[in-house]
């Protein structure tokens, strides 16, 4: 059964660097695996090219499904595809997954030839201008002088606003969707909390536990039960779940009653059961380190004052984990570096997720912006 | 990449436009689907932005590759540093604001010369409706009273005495009725006027 507008079924492909790539910690991994997916055609002159970066759990595989009988397709199934706002019949799209990561891509879970066992705590830390420098890589790999777009949500959003300051020649618009400048404090606890779930958990023996032929569940659910409160606003969480009961009654005990901890609690237990902790515990301290302006005297607009590419600016009105307020500030630093960009506050109930969500003035705004990009490519 | 210029510009907005200077930064505020943006850009290249509060007309922007920020002009224009802009555009949007004062004094802050436009409600039909009782609605405030966006009505000579009462200085007047100029007793026989102000 075809689905309509989908991308169909895709398969992951693997690049293979053997250049160093010396990492902004200053460790250095000698060769590395980049497993990605691509959708579409690279046009002639190779101008139609898009770059889906992934947020924090995410992975390269953004449309269509592995499989016939896949349960979901990719996690951005709804905006990516012919006839979607990010239209594969116009745009050559690649999705990555990042250095670090646990789906195919060289991380901590793969086995380090030097050892033959897997790199666990020996993973160097890797940040977000460490990944857009990887990604550049793969760029050359395939032929892509210069990306039409770089697109991501949240973690990814940073990554699409590094790569207009790391390389500025290389991307034509930049769209960050869900994001922020660097991370608040509370971001930061938050993250913390996730983390000492994950270190503190008996199972993780120090980010080695693959020797011990076990793994940190426990710590990898707690964290992620906690994550997916923060990227729930409470309207949303009533809204789905309120204070609905399983059974109609109290039970007076700590068993599931309410449907928001069954919720969160199948959620966490999903993830645990296929998420890396390692890889969990890098991504979210990639969060923590971003901070773009730091090298630039602190201002924002002076880091982004060489960037040459157009910026298309997006934040939704019930996402408190990255508010409005700080696309707003990115929003800010852009307009006082006199960067051509626009900004749109999406309403929604959905919080941080909603840049997930198929909402329609959110496509509509996606596919305007994107169409116009698509025009560029063809002239 | 150019577009087609659109010669349907409203008669209120081409007089903005021959005020704009070719080569500007111009801020358009309440700036709809764009298009005098667009119109500036394509016969003058001056860049800038436009302000609005309704995503569908920002979707309009961006569709007409106009950068756009969305945003709620009561709550200031705190984005925008100090004399960033050579002109600051409000237009038919003054009325429905709920702070003008302030607007006005960040229209100056934020730009050199600020382009202001307003139904003007001393336009006789306005005056006679209020005589036969009734609350005007005309072609320049074309609501009701009960659905009427507006809640800082003024007229020609009004607008004056607040420009006055600040030490805002009158650069340019222009008042219209269906888009053709009114030189005679302008508060009375025009239905819109255009204001080029500069800061004291």
């Amino acid at each position: 059964m075809a689905e309509p507008n989908s991308v169909g079924i895709v398969t992951a492909q693997t690049a293979h660097f053997d250049q160093p790539l010396t990492l902004m910690s200053g460790a250095v991994l000698p060769a590395y695996d980049l497993t990605y997916e691509t959708y579409g055609r690279l046009n002639a002159d190779k101008s139609n090219a898009i770059l889906i970066c992934h947020a924090l759990s995410g992975h390269h595989h953004v449309a269509g499904r592995h499989r016939l009988d896949d349960k979901s397709p990719g996690w951005w199934d709804n905006m990516i595809g012919p006839g979607k706002p990010i239209d594969t019949n116009r745009f050559f799209v690649v999705g990555v997954n990042n250095l670090g990561g646990c789906h195919g891509s060289t991380g901590p879970s793969t086995i380090n030839p030097d050892t033959g066992k897997p790199y666990g705590s020996r993973f160097p830390l890797v940040l977000v201008a460490d990944w857009v420098n990887a990604q550049a890589r793969l760029a050359d790999y395939l032929g892509i002088q210069q990306w039409a777009a770089v697109v991501g949500g949240s973690l990814g959003g940073m990554q699409a606003l590094r790569w207009s300051i790391s390389f500025p020649e290389r991307i034509r618009h930049s769209i960050v969707i869900a994001s922020a400048p660097k991370l608040t404090a509370q971001n930061i606890a938050f993250n913390d909390v996730a983390r000492q779930a994950i270190l503190t958990d008996p199972d993780f023996h120090g980010g080695d536990f693959y020797e011990h032929h076990t793994v940190p569940k426990r710590g990898l659910r707690l964290a992620r039960m906690l994550g997916h409160i923060t990227y729930l606003s409470d309207d949303g969480m009533g809204e789905k779940f309120g204070r609905m009961l399983r059974s109609g009654e109290y039970k007076y005990g700590f068993d599931v009653e309410f449907e928001i901890e069954s919720y969160l609690r199948f959620q966490g237990d999903r993830f645990s059961g296929t998420f890396d902790a390692n890889t969990y515990l890098i991504m979210t301290k990639a969060l923590d380190y971003f901070d773009p302006a730091r090298h630039y005297e602190h201002s924002l607009s002076k880091a982004l004052e060489q960037a040459k590419a157009r910026f298309l600016v997006v934040s939704f009105t019930s996402d408190w984990r990255f508010s409005p307020a700080r696309s707003k500030e990115i929003v800010k630093a852009l307009l006082d570096a006199k960067k051509h960009v626009s900004y749109a506050e999406i309403e929604s109930a959905h919080g941080h997720d909603a840049f997930l969500m198929d909402d329609k003035p959110y496509h509509d705004l996606m596919r305007a912006y994107m169409t116009n990009i698509a025009k560029e490519c063809a002239a | 990449m150019s577009r087609p210029v659109t010669n349907k510009l409203r008669p209120d907005l081409l007089r903005i436009a021959n005020w704009i200077k070719p080569d500007t930064r111009v801020l358009d505020l309440g700036c709809g689907d764009g298009s005098l943006l667009v119109h500036l850009r394509d016969t003058k290249q001056v860049s800038g932005y436009g302000v609005e509060i309704d995503v569908s007309n920002v979707i309009a922007c961006v569709a007409n590759g106009v950068d756009v920020i969305q945003n709620d002009l009561d709550s200031g224009l705190a984005g925008f540093e100090s004399d960033s802009f050579d002109f600051v555009v409000l237009s038919l949007t003054l009325q429905s604001m709920r702070h003008v004062e302030r607007v006005v004094e960040e229209m100056l802050r934020v730009g050199h010369e600020a382009i202001v436009t307003f139904p003007n409600f001393g336009y006789w039909k306005n005056r006679l409706q209020i005589f036969q009782g009734h609350m005007p609605v005309s072609e320049t405030i074309p609501y009701e009273w009960y659905n009427t966006p507006n809640i800082h009505l003024c007229t020609v000579r009004d607008f004056e005495f607040f420009c006055e009462a600040r030490g805002i200085h009158l650069l340019d007047r222009v008042v219209l009725h269906e888009g053709v100029d009114v030189d005679i007793l302008p508060n009375l026989f025009g239905s819109l006027a255009i204001y080029r102000i500069r800061r004291p």
